[in-house]
């Protein structure tokens, strides 16, 4: 028992910091489900995409030796961006491509669409990856203050990537909270999350708010990937399967279509897993133990499936047509 | 008259592609142009006692044949099998009833594992007494057993899970999959049930109780040589019964039943139709067919470990589904054939062959693009190892282009 | 003899109440119609009584037996069968498939029965066909057995949701705007079919309809709902000279012309 609150402090703060990524990738899901009612499978590969953009720039600064003369604030800054951006717009085009021939079809064979789009993608990037560079597990330059530390307390030090990871979620979390709700785009993909059909009629372009919708999601994920890498370092194609469909559930267990439920939902699920991580073996004395960790948040979603469908904040996709 | 010309044809050709291959073992083109034979023989127009005579020729005496000579043929031939036989299954759960299951592969290694666990001297962990491997022709005890824990994994899964929306639902499959395969990775301890990532081996294979007769005959046949065959004739077996099955059920209440709740469950529950039981009984109709298939599976690999039964084998047999065109039984046999071929051998040919133009140094020039050293290709291009790629393309252009597969359930006007 | 029995009926969606305190009887042998302007609830009432919805209160009474949270399949099993106002038809599926399912319920052949093929399911199957076409003769598709669904005229679809409907072996009818759409003959003869029904095949019609004609013509009793409540009821010429029906309908008075005619 002692040993379980001594650990308490750090697996509150290594939940909180899986809780804001898995808000971050969370935030893609929801706002596509939102507005087509359709689970985007993909976003998994959105989101490792943002992971090596950022790590192919600072290999390349790294190559030509600037990453030690540049300020890292500033070298942050660009990876951030760039992945964003490139993720944002990878999702925009993964839209047009696959997702929009099918917009009349049962959604069913947009999910199949969507399966099979992550597979292609997880072989391009691998394909990609291994022409250029002979290898696709590719390790994160280490970008040195970041591996400083932090003391909050006596016993507990924190990672500067840690509180990188919490401070530029949070930003952008409430960044998307007053876009979505204090502009006017924001209000648009709004209405046409509820109602596509009026929405057109009330003269919004509803596909040029779908590939925004997209767009957005689709930079958060890359955010997401970006210091998913900072954090863990290691990145191949495949590495967003589990972070993905953990997210996934995290937006389920918010309230799918809910943005606001998708940063309780990671927040939640992210401290359930350390906890599982972290107490599990202690729990059951050894049986099982943190390998299990990853089906954990499979559990947790067929839990809530059955208990709670709506999630915790309630659903918020299409009215139903009295 | 027609009919006449186009039986004769699909003979000579039947005989060129079996003397083809027979000549050229080596060849991969060789033996795809036999396997079409089969292809043809579906499409002839004739009666079907003659196709069915022709296939039976092709299926039961000349397969064999050129697979004594290169068990490779015997090979691919077991492994179109296995997949035919899960791509029946799941055609059942996707085509039939509707419901997308993305965790099919789940029962698959439930079936391989509990012949793997009891076949072997790994039960021994657990049991006391040294009672295992069981004697080799506990296997088929175990094949009829694998039914009865495949439909009851579906009906466990299903209660749960069946209420969902369709989307919900198959990513609920897919983490009950990935709990599946979680778990066979992980119970080595406190108890060694699995084995873990370490995987079991050697599991027994059964008794080739057809020997004695064999050597009355005077046929000496090494064993080595014999299993081959006899997994081929057993999945054969196999495949022709759950092909019986499915079309016993799809002609019946069962199968008008699913029908009617793919295409709207609210009137089939108003014409009388239990919707709940009716999608439970589809998921363990399926199920069972995969945990049957894993238990031969596991006997003829002798090693099975959590590698074979990732995600992406529900995806192949996903897709092979969606290829061949869901709800349709020759639409499934088609696009397991055809993924499985892909697989093996075309993907695997195509590696081979760019392997040998890399070496041959040749140079290539195209107009207005220049030339290229043709030993310039990397050797990471490798297609072998690009199956997700190509499993997701054709995933995806088959829900742009042919969202009904190449052969869409068949429009007969049976009375 | 009371076949059906509805009890202050009440069903409310958020603040609209769709149905509100609603009585109604249906009685052996009669064909009883529901009319009332759109969106009185009168499909709300078919939805509840068929188990798509649950009641928020009353009671729903069939042959003694209370129906109330009673899953859909079950009420069908106990002897009440529906056709749908948006034709809900198994396109994909042919005629005679589509009347086939209809039969579920009383077409028992086992799982073990259907794989093995036995005798017993064989000859189940084939009573099954042979009354499938009966019915489908009956309402005049007679040769169309083998044609998808989704390839029938409107009216022919109609029909088939009847034959499918009927195919339940239901005590009772609920038949949802039957005649929407078609002509004065085809309403004819769907009203001449109706009459055949009772006794023969059902045993009593419950009708939703906008068509007076069809109404005034074979009902014995005529409900009237606005609202979501009953605001007359009786034989069709006393339903008819009702003032509150007549106000009911007023704004629609071509409905209030036609049934004068």
């Amino acid at each position: 028992m002692d040993l379980a609150l001594e650990i308490l402090p750090q697996v509150l703060v290594d939940g909180i910091v899986l809780g804001f990524m898995y808000a971050l990738i969370a935030l893609g899901y929801t706002m596509v489900y939102g507005v087509l009612e359709f689970i985007n499978f993909a976003h998994s590969e959105i989101f490792v995409l943002g992971a090596f953009v950022g790590v192919e720039i600072l290999l390349l600064l790294q190559s030509t030796g600037q990453l030690e003369a540049l300020h890292p604030a500033l070298v942050l800054l660009l990876i951030i961006v760039a992945a964003m951006v490139v993720s944002g717009f990878a999702a925009m085009a993964l839209e047009r491509v696959a997702y929009r021939p099918l917009q009349g079809s049962p959604r069913l064979v947009a999910l199949i669409s969507a399966i099979g789009a992550s597979f292609f993608l997880q072989d391009g990037l691998r394909l990609f990856e291994s022409l250029w560079r002979n290898t696709f597990y590719l390790t994160y330059p280490t970008v040195e203050i970041l591996d400083r530390t932090v003391p909050l307390t006596a016993s507990l030090v924190v990672p500067v990537k840690s509180i990188l990871v919490v401070v530029t979620a949070l930003i952008m979390l409430l960044g998307l909270y007053l876009f979505v709700n204090r502009t006017r785009v924001g209000t648009a993909i709004r209405a046409v999350a509820q109602d596509p059909d009026t929405a057109s009629l009330m003269g919004i372009a509803v596909n040029r708010v779908i590939a925004l919708t997209f767009f957005v999601g689709g930079a958060m994920g890359g955010l997401a990937g970006v210091l998913f890498g900072l954090h863990y370092s290691l990145v191949n194609p495949y590495s967003g399967f589990f972070p993905g469909l953990k997210a996934f559930t995290a937006a389920v267990l918010g309230g799918i279509g809910n943005i606001p439920g998708a940063m309780l939902g990671g927040m939640v699920l992210g401290l359930l897993e350390a906890m599982a991580g972290s107490y599990l073996s202690i729990l059951t004395d050894g049986a099982f133990g943190a390998e299990y960790k990853d089906v954990f948040a499979f559990v947790v979603l067929i839990l809530i499936l059955i208990f709670r469908p709506r999630g915790l904040l309630g659903e918020k996709v299409r009215e139903e047509r009295g | 008259m027609k009919g006449s010309v186009a039986s004769i044809g699909v003979l000579v050709y039947i005989a060129v592609s079996s003397v083809l291959a027979y000549l050229h073992p080596q060849s991969v083109l060789a033996f795809l142009l036999f396997e079409n034979s089969l292809l043809l023989i579906y499409y002839l127009p004739a009666q079907p006692k003659m196709k069915f005579i022709l296939g039976a020729v092709v299926l039961l005496v000349l397969l064999p044949i050129l697979g004594f000579i290169n068990a490779y043929y015997l090979e691919v031939a077991v492994q179109v099998g296995i997949y035919v036989a899960l791509a029946l299954g799941l055609n059942i759960v996707v085509g039939f009833v509707g419901l997308l299951n993305l965790g099919f592969v789940a029962f698959y290694a439930i079936g391989a594992y509990l012949w793997a666990i009891f076949g072997s001297p790994q039960a021994n962990e657990f049991i006391a007494g040294g009672f295992f491997p069981l004697a080799p022709s506990w296997f088929f005890v175990f094949l009829i057993f694998s039914i009865a824990v495949g439909a009851m994994t579906g009906v466990l899964l299903g209660l749960p899970v069946l209420r969902l929306r369709g989307d919900y639902l198959a990513v609920v499959t897919l983490g009950f999959a990935e709990v599946v395969r979680a778990l066979v990775n992980n119970l080595d301890k406190p108890i060694n049930f699995t084995n873990g990532p370490k995987g079991i081996s050697p599991i027994e294979k059964p008794p080739l109780f057809f020997q004695p007769t064999l050597e009355f005959f005077g046929a000496q046949i090494a064993p080595a040589k014999l299993y081959p065959l006899y997994f081929y004739f057993l999945v054969l077996f196999l495949v022709v019964v759950i092909i019986l099955v499915t079309r016993r059920l799809e002609d019946s209440r069962i199968g008008r039943a699913w029908k009617a709740i793919r295409e709207d469950e609210v009137a089939a529950a108003a014409m009388g139709i239990p919707v709940v039981r009716m999608k439970l009984l589809g998921f363990a109709v399926g199920a069972s067919f995969a945990s049957a298939v894993g238990v031969v599976f596991a006997a003829k690999q002798v090693f099975i470990n959590p590698e074979s039964f990732t995600f992406m084998e529900s995806i192949g047999v996903l897709a092979m589904v969606i290829l061949g065109g869901m709800g349709s039984i020759p639409g499934a046999i088609l696009g397991a054939t055809g993924v499985t071929i892909l697989n093996l051998q075309l993907l695997k040919g195509l590696s081979l062959w760019l392997n040998s133009v890399r070496q041959s140094g040749a140079v290539l020039s195209l107009p207005f693009l220049g030339s290229f050293a043709l030993d310039q290709i990397p050797v990471q291009f490798e297609p072998a190892k690009y199956e997700r790629m190509v499993f997701g393309l054709i995933l995806i252009l088959m829900m742009i282009f042919r969202p009904q597969g190449i052969l869409p359930p068949r429009q007969d006007k049976r009375n | 003899m009371a076949l059906l029995e509805l009890r202050d009926l009440s069903k409310r969606f958020g603040g609209l109440q769709a149905l509100d305190r609603v009585n109604l009887t249906v009685d052996d042998g009669m064909i009883v119609s529901l009319i009332g302007p759109n969106g009185a609830g009168k499909t709300t009432l078919f939805n509840t009584l068929t188990g798509l919805y649950a009641p928020d209160e009353g009671e729903i009474e069939f042959q003694n037996r209370s129906l109330v949270g009673l899953k859909p399949d079950k009420i069908t099993g106990a002897g009440i069968s529906r056709t749908f106002q948006n034709i809900r038809l198994f396109s994909h599926m042919t005629v005679l498939e589509n009347v086939l399912v209809g039969m579920h319920s009383h077409l028992l052949t086992r799982l073990t029965e259907i794989v093995l093929r036995t005798k017993n399911c064989q000859l189940r199957e084939e009573e099954a066909r042979r009354r499938a076409r009966e019915l489908i003769e009956l309402t005049g598709l007679a040769g169309r057995e083998g044609e998808w669904a989704h390839q029938l005229s409107y009216g022919e679809q109609r029909r088939l949701e009847i034959a499918r409907a009927l195919a339940a072996r239901p005590k009772l009818l609920l038949l949802d705007e039957p005649t929407a759409g078609m002509n004065t003959t085809e309403a004819q003869s769907l009203m001449t079919l109706f009459k055949q029904l009772i006794g023969s095949y059902v045993r009593a019609i419950l009708l939703i309809e906008h068509n007076m004609r069809v109404v005034m013509g074979i009902s014995h009793r005529v409900h009237v709902l606005d609202y979501g409540e009953k605001i007359a009821e009786g034989r069709p010429d006393e339903v008819r000279q009702d003032p509150r029906v007549i106000e009911a309908y007023l704004g629609q008075g071509s409905w209030v012309e036609h049934a004068q005619r």
